[in-house]
């Protein structure tokens, strides 16, 4: 596979990667994981004119709870550091239950969350977890850091808000006030199949009731899809079927599924609903063992 | 004392594939392996639409990107007579185009440059002006009475039909139906896929001013058809035309047609006169090159009501894309599709078939199957299955009933194939037992009162494997045989070489394997080697399942032609007459003196030293083979499954296989390709297929709309195997590199529809994707045609 030429710079540091940035002036693309990037530039749909790999730059590979709860997730931790994590499925069980099915065993290795949030396709998995959770990302410019939600970052099929010159340098998900509690299902039709339908769900417990919740839907819209009516329907229910219900038919209301080569529209809604009353079941039931 | 056959690594051996030390360290010498001094790149630049008039095409900024060494367009291929190339199917196709594309993805324009790199700019800084025309996506359009003309090059051709055909008996036929208790009938459309090897296509083409000598390093199971067909269309002597097929990624028939990045590599080679290169890029294989399947039947069954099969309709409608370049070598315009119900004991049969062109891409057909068997025994196994479930009949007793018994053969199919040999019932009977037929509907039965939905599939059939014989089999005239060349040099090694090429069957293995069992020469001793024409043996190559029937025979043929000779060498060693001499494997000693004797060896060496009065030296020798018949392997494929009736989602549970092949050279790889093919037919019935939207682009053109499955998601399989010889085939053998591709999809089918039994739907067309399952359960009705691809705005 032959791409376009461009000019390739491997800078060591986050400043050094930002300048160079500035100088390509929109016509520079970050190579993290490279998972949905190379094979753009080999069917030469992209044609950067530089490429800059960031895998140089030191300290950025982790993925951790702050000690107040905050979980940091770096932009060259791997999909494959968060399936294997240890410690992760206790602080982030909607993380956890992502992060092996995303794609497939190869890509996992070398594709990053930041990378696959930054990429905006609506059918990536990463995205509709972090809107679950209102996690953000932390772009990095030449004035400093800013924090920006993942439901404000994408604003369209494959768009972002980030400036040229800003780098995504961590992902965040702000600490729980109560037991966190969660899922992700998705349907696709083989290993390493975009999703024909994902569905994020997560909850925060109090007690035994929800305190706070959120639902992230994939590829079922231009976007990835926050379905907040939904998710504030199981707000202060117990998660009791009838509740989960109502969530699930707000849910499917809220997807815009197109019907293509993976399934009508009617059938997707369909999956939104069947999924988030399964992740809600699971919860549940999850719930009373605890109990 | 005998040889241990098994220590030899002769027949029954499961011996390690030898291959595979190259393969496995990366040594293997594949076709973008090659690099030759002085070696120019080239790129092909494809037509995005699937139907439009060239207005103009403007090169001059491709000419003028340093590093671009020729453009070539169809107006000047055609100035020297090669815009258009034949096909195998007795039509034309364009090897650039000039008037019409015809297809998205077909060849436009071809740009040789220093590195591929800049070929590709090349392609991209070409200027093409279409003028758009309405594009026809599948047969119905094709006849629609204001179908535009697809191929409005040809004189004569008026409408988008290529040909209407029938076979069989119309008026026997219409009587069994008019005597039937009931008429079972179904419709039903196989999807178009692609063989999709894990190497795309390429070719290096050589052609040497000084001395006249063209080479062609090319992907293809069929060299010396290539170059047959390369003398005759470039009109260059043959002695001076040398084809390489070097290592090969897989080919499943699709490396058996020829394709314009050949032929444009070969001219562009002979007009620079340096090496030129083309390597395929995925994408390009996906849309551009032979393709499998695509067709639709109108199928119907007359039964008594006792369960007895009286005779069987059926009608197809094939579409064949924009040109007719079907790659197989009988007469019959739609294949072998009337070998369907060949295992069946049914009086009469009347098959029509109508093809068309349309806007996609031509040719091929071949799918690891032998010419539309693949289709006949899908459509088969579902008819059979609609007229059991239409009878009220157990589909496993309906089988039983109808099946060709073991005394009734050679047979006569309805269609009039003679099959020979086989073990039917006993089959059946294996697979019934290995997957607990009764307990699984029993527990069918408890499920579905918990509302699982589980389901059972069964698929039978034989199919006619290893084309020819010659007196029905040709491509262009060339008759179906195929050859074998043995060498056994004086330490008693030895050198085979035959005209067909491997691309994963293991040829090299199993060869040497059927010398060792035919002279005692251990198959580590044998060398093979295939895909050279200037060194290797006339055949016609690898596709069809037709190796081992036809060049395996040729092997054990030349061995014996070899062992004849080394027995007179023998006698005259030991001093006694001929007559006097005994053969067991890999010696010869004196009838009633065993401990005299000479090994094979010894006869090598003396065929070199001390050779008889007026035997001409050396031990060497080659065989033409033409077999007399196919061969008809059956098999049983049995699936059970579980659908979810909430998302329409089915996983296999279990799968068993029973495979009769006949006797088998290396089990290990035969297992090995039932494995393949049931992992391709599960992929038929569930995800893999190329479709095309109403403004004919191809969805499909790259492995994330094209799914292969992984072994994440592929079942396990349990096999099974029951033995009845080839009674034609020197060794017994009988084909099985296409069997499980081909009657597995039909068990898988079943199973799932089986499943959904309660709903009332008596068919899903593949590929059986968990929307339209989803569908079918709770509209409770069919589901036909190649998934809706319609893009809203």
């Amino acid at each position: 596979m032959y791409p376009s030429r461009f000019r390739y710079e491997a800078p060591s540091t986050v400043a050094e990667a930002i300048g160079l940035l500035a100088a390509a002036d929109g016509e520079a693309k970050i190579l993290a994981g490279g998972q949905s990037l190379i094979p753009m530039m080999k069917l030469r749909f992209a044609a950067p004119a530089m490429i800059v790999d960031i895998n140089g730059i030191g300290g950025l590979n982790y993925h951790r709870a702050d000690g107040d709860g905050t979980y940091r997730i770096g932009a060259l931790c791997r999909h494959a550091d968060l399936e294997k994590s240890a410690s992760l499925g206790d602080h982030q069980p909607t993380i956890a239950a992502a992060a092996p099915v995303v794609a497939d065993p190869l890509v996992r290795t070398r594709g990053t969350l930041v990378g696959s949030v930054c990429h905006a396709d609506p059918q990536g998995d990463w995205a509709s977890v972090m809107v679950s959770l209102e996690g953000a990302i932390v772009a990095q410019g030449p004035n400093g850091q800013r924090s920006i939600p993942v439901d404000d970052l994408i604003d369209g099929p494959f768009q972002t808000v980030l400036a040229a010159d800003e780098i995504a340098v961590e992902a965040v998900v702000p600490a729980a006030r109560g037991t966190r509690a969660g899922g992700y299902l998705k349907l696709e039709r083989r290993v390493g199949d975009f999703a024909t339908v994902g569905v994020a769900v997560s909850v925060e417990m109090s007690g035994d009731s929800v305190a706070k919740a959120g639902i992230g839907l994939t590829g079922v819209g231009p976007a990835t899809i926050n379905a907040s009516g939904a998710a504030a329907a199981l707000v202060g229910t117990s998660l009791e079927a009838d509740a989960v219900d109502a969530a699930a038919q707000l849910a499917a209301e809220a997807a815009q599924p197109r019907s293509d080569h993976r399934g009508s529209a009617d059938y997707k809604r369909h999956v939104v609903a069947t999924f988030v009353r399964r992740i809600g079941a699971q919860i549940q039931r999850s719930e009373q063992k605890a109990a | 004392m005998a040889l241990d056959e098994i220590k030899i690594g002769g027949l029954g051996a499961s011996r390690r594939r030898v291959e595979d030390n190259r393969f496995i360290r990366g040594k293997g010498n594949y076709i973008d392996d090659i690099a030759l001094p002085g070696m120019l790149h080239m790129e092909i630049l494809r037509s995005p639409l699937a139907h439009a008039r060239i207005r103009s095409i403007d090169v001059s900024a491709a000419w003028a990107i340093p590093g671009v060494r020729m453009v070539l367009t169809g107006e000047m291929l055609a100035a020297r007579n090669l815009a258009w190339m034949p096909t195998l199917s007795y039509d034309t196709q364009a090897v650039l185009a000039t008037d019409k594309v015809r297809f998205q993805g077909q060849e436009v324009a071809c740009v040789v440059a220093d590195d591929p790199y800049i070929a590709k700019d090349g392609c991209e800084a070409i200027v093409v002006d279409y003028e758009p025309l309405p594009p026809i996506v599948n047969p119905s359009q094709a006849k629609a009475p204001d179908a535009p003309l697809i191929r409005d090059d040809k004189t004569g051709q008026d409408s988008n039909v290529v040909f209407d055909w029938e076979v069989g008996d119309r008026e026997g036929t219409d009587r069994a139906f008019a005597g039937a208790d009931v008429v079972s009938a179904i419709e039903m459309h196989y999807p178009r896929s692609h063989p999709s090897p894990i190497e795309a296509c390429g070719s290096i083409a050589d052609f040497n001013r000084a001395t006249s000598k063209l080479t062609v390093y090319m992907t293809t199971q069929a060299p010396h058809i290539i170059r047959a067909a390369v003398a005759l269309v470039a009109e260059l002597p043959e002695h001076m035309i040398r084809i390489v097929s070097p290592d090969l990624g897989g080919g499943f028939g699709n490396k058996v047609p020829v394709y314009p990045g050949y032929v444009v590599s070969i001219l562009a080679s002979i007009l620079l006169e340096c090496p030129v290169k083309w390597i395929e890029d995925k994408s390009g294989n996906l849309i551009s090159t032979g393709f499998g399947r695509d067709i639709y039947l109108k199928g119907e069954m007359a039964l008594r009501s006792d369960g007895r099969m009286l005779g069987v309709r059926m009608h197809t409608d094939s579409d064949h894309g924009a040109f007719f370049s079907d790659a197989q070598p009988s007469k019959f315009k739609i294949g072998l599709m009337h070998s369907a119900f060949s295992c069946y004991d049914i009086p009469t049969a009347h098959l029509t078939a109508q093809g068309v062109y349309t806007n996609k891409a031509p040719g091929g057909v071949a799918y690891r199957c032998s010419f539309r068997v693949t289709e006949a025994m899908y459509f088969q196994e579902r008819m059979v299955q609609a007229a059991a479930a239409d009878l009220g009949m157990d589909q496993a007793e309906f089988r039983r009933i109808n099946l060709v018994r073991d005394d009734d053969f050679p047979h006569r199919t309805p269609w009039g194939f003679l099959t020979d040999s086989g073990q039917y019932q006993k089959c059946l009977d294996l697979g019934l037992e290995a997957i607990g037929y009764e307990d699984f509907l029993a527990q069918k039965e408890e499920a579905r009162q918990r509302g699982r939905l589980l389901g059972i599939g069964i698929s039978t059939m034989t199919e006619p494997l290893g084309a020819g014989n010659s007196r029905e089999y040709d491509i262009l005239g060339i008759k179906m045989f195929d050859s074998a060349e043995l060498k056994v040099h004086m330490t008693g090694k030895a050198l085979l070489r035959t005209g067909a090429k491997t691309q994963g069957q293991g040829h090299e293995t199993t060869w040497a394997q059927i010398v060792a069992h035919e002279l005692g020469i251990p198959a580590e001793d044998v060398l093979v080697e295939e895909g050279d024409t200037d060194t290797a043996p006339f055949g016609m190559g690898t596709y069809a399942s037709r190796s081992t029937p036809v060049a395996g025979a040729a092997v054990a043929m030349v061995s014996r032609k070899i062992r004849a000779k080394a027995r007179k060498i023998a006698a005259h060693l030991l001093e006694v007459s001929e007559e006097d001499i005994e053969w067991e494997l890999g010696r010869f000693s004196v009838r009633g003196a065993p401990d005299r004797g000479v090994t094979i060896q010894e006869c090598a060496i003396a065929a070199y030293s001390n050779m008889p009065d007026g035997m001409e030296p050396g031990l060497e020798n080659n065989a033409y083979y033409d077999p007399p018949n196919l061969t008809w392997p059956f098999a049983c494929y049995i699936a059970t499954v579980e659908v979810d009736p909430e998302t329409g989602v089915w996983d296999v549970l279990r799968v068993v296989a029973v495979d009769d092949c006949g006797v088998r050279i290396n089990p290990m790889i035969v297992e090995g390709q039932i494995m393949g093919g049931l992992t391709e037919a599960y992929a038929m019935a569930n995800m893999q297929f190329i479709t095309f939207d109403e403004d004919g682009n191809c969805i499909g053109s790259n492995y994330m709309d094209y799914l292969l499955p992984t072994a994440w998601e592929t079942p396990g399989f349990e096999l099974h195997e029951v033995v009845t010889p080839c009674p034609h085939h020197p060794i017994g053998a009988k084909g099985i590199g296409e069997c499980a591709t081909v009657g597995g999809p039909a068990a898988f089918v079943n199973a799932v529809i089986d499943a959904i039994g309660d709903a009332g739907v008596r068919n899903i067309d593949m590929p059986l994707l968990p929307d339209r399952v989803y569908e079918a359960i709770t509209q409770g009705h069919d589901i036909s045609g190649a998934p809706p691809v319609k893009t809203e705005p």
